[in-house]
């Protein structure tokens, strides 16, 4: 029992520690946000990195998405005799919920383990403490600018994913009736509104800041030894994927309070 | 003779493992400071602690008269700049050419300087160490010993005060191991820059060094110039020598 007890108080302090120290990290990387010098080079270059690598993964994903979600669905709809609100249902559920949310998860499992190891592999080879012994700030350098590039290329990604997911939908509607293109795009944008898109959004770029962040922190924060370094995007890829699901529960409330829904 | 570095009383634990006790120290300008010892005696803690890498628990670490352990983030990246730390593996950006990483250090921590200028600086610093025609290669092309040379010149290029090499000749065949110590003691010519040299490598302690230390759990076991040191009756500073 004693031991049990202490196990949990261990678990415990780490995990606040854990918390703490990624607050700190956090409150460190938004001052190099503004401080000089800015890296607007490696910014570009991390960006076209992430967005290009991750393109392919999210256009197929967002496809596959949104044909199975009209396959599932349709049946249902057919049977309540609600076959027309099929795309205002979809559109609905990918741009406010499964679109970012999914996008965001891919992201975190490619991008984030991705600087992880990256940033890992550079601790292990003394590279990052190369940087700031000869007052080259990587926390400016490095990291400051791969988080600026998630915290804008995720949300960019997401409204990628999304419209290639409608186009799935389409897809797979069309696979089974005649319904063009513009009707469906006419009968999905029908039932958005900016309540919809703008919370949706907004929850976007807090998936790619932490993203970003997270992967930068277990990168930066590892131990020595090359064991590390996969410890470290494995760690990455958990914690973030914890944290887009803890961004989302507190978006879906905040945007209860905010419009009711 | 002016002291550039003096550290007084430091100590550094790791939990409850003391790595430093009482270890105190004076580097004077143009000097070679050889620290010897068994791995895991504190070498490394130690030159880590002097430019703040590791940040130690008590004492006073003076380095060119100011405590570096009472420095904000400015001054310390000021006085960063002026103390070059050439570590074991070279340390050289992986995603750079050898190029950019010595372009680097002075975009990162100098005023713009003009192309021109620039390209200058880089193209000494690589002859100073004798690899001017590396200049377009990536690091994963050279061996230990180029990585360590470019590693040099990438800290030789913001002209430093003070060199700190962590074990400079490890890992290298003898000649590399020989050419490095020249390198040493050249730039220290060129320069008139001070140095610490923590290494196992007793040729390269013999002709780099003025001085030697030697560490033993955390704390300076004996002190003296190499042919003081090898005619001790000292058992434990005997065994370097042998």
């Amino acid at each position: 029992m004693e031991a049990l007890k202490e196990n949990i108080v261990g678990s415990l302090n780490r995990f606040f520690t854990e918390v703490g120290n990624i607050l700190l990290f956090t409150g460190q990387v938004i001052r190099q946000f503004f401080s000089a010098p800015f890296e607007f080079k490696e910014l570009i270059r991390q960006g076209y990195y992430i967005g290009n690598k991750t393109l392919p993964l999210i256009a197929i994903t967002g496809f596959i998405m949104g044909l199975v979600l009209t396959l599932q669905s349709r049946p249902v709809m057919v049977d309540f005799g609600a076959e027309s609100l099929l795309p205002g249902m979809i559109a609905i559920s990918i741009i406010r919920e499964i679109g970012p949310v999914i996008t965001a998860l891919l992201c975190a499992g490619k991008i984030s383990s991705g600087i992880g190891a990256e940033l890992g592999a550079m601790k292990v080879t003394e590279q990052l403490d190369a940087m700031e012994v000869s007052g080259a700030k990587p926390l400016n350098y490095v990291v400051a600018t791969r988080v600026m590039a998630t915290t804008i290329l995720v949300p960019i990604l997401v409204f990628f994913a999304d419209a290639i997911g409608l186009f799935g939908s389409f897809a797979a509607l069309n696979m089974r009736e005649d319904i063009s293109l513009r009707l469906f795009f006419s009968q999905a944008f029908d039932s958005l509104s900016f309540a919809d898109v703008i919370p949706a959004t907004i929850k976007t770029v807090f998936f790619g800041f932490f993203i970003g962040l997270i992967g930068s922190y277990k990168g930066y924060t590892a131990d020595r030894g090359t064991e590390s370094v996969g410890l470290s995007a494995n760690s990455a890829v958990v914690t973030a994927s914890l944290v887009i699901f803890i961004i989302d529960l507190i978006a879906v409330q905040i945007s209860e309070l905010i419009y009711g829904f | 003779m002016e002291t550039v570095i003096e550290i007084k009383h430091l100590e550094k634990s790791f939990d409850q493992l003391a790595v430093l006790t009482d270890i105190n120290l004076k580097l004077e300008r143009g000097e070679n400071l050889a620290i010897l010892g068994k791995s895991g005696t504190g070498k490394s803690v130690l030159t880590k602690c002097i430019v703040r890498l590791v940040q130690a628990d008590k004492g006073e670490i003076l380095v060119l008269g100011n405590d570096i352990l009472k420095m904000d983030d400015e001054q310390l990246n000021e006085t960063r700049k002026k103390v070059g730390y050439l570590f074991q593996g070279g340390a050289l950006y992986d995603s750079m050419t050898v190029r950019q990483n010595l372009e680097f250090q002075i975009r990162r921590t100098q005023m713009e300087k003009k192309k021109k200028e620039l390209r200058e600086l880089v193209e000494e610093s690589l002859e100073n160490v004798g690899l001017a025609d590396a200049i377009n290669k990536m690091p994963a092309e050279l061996s230990g010993g180029m990585k360590k040379r470019i590693g040099l010149a990438r800290t030789l290029i913001l002209k430093p005060q003070i060199i700190l090499y962590d074990e400079p000749t490890t890992g290298l065949d003898p000649v590399t191991s020989g050419e490095i110590s020249e390198l040493i003691l050249q730039v220290q010519e060129k320069y008139n820059t001070s140095s610490i040299i923590i290494t196992h490598d007793m040729k390269c302690a013999k002709m780099t060094a003025n001085q030697l230390k030697i560490m033993k759990d955390g704390k300076f076991y004996a002190e003296g110039t190499f042919s003081q040191l090898s005619e001790s009756d000292d058992q434990e500073v005997k065994a370097y020598f042998s």
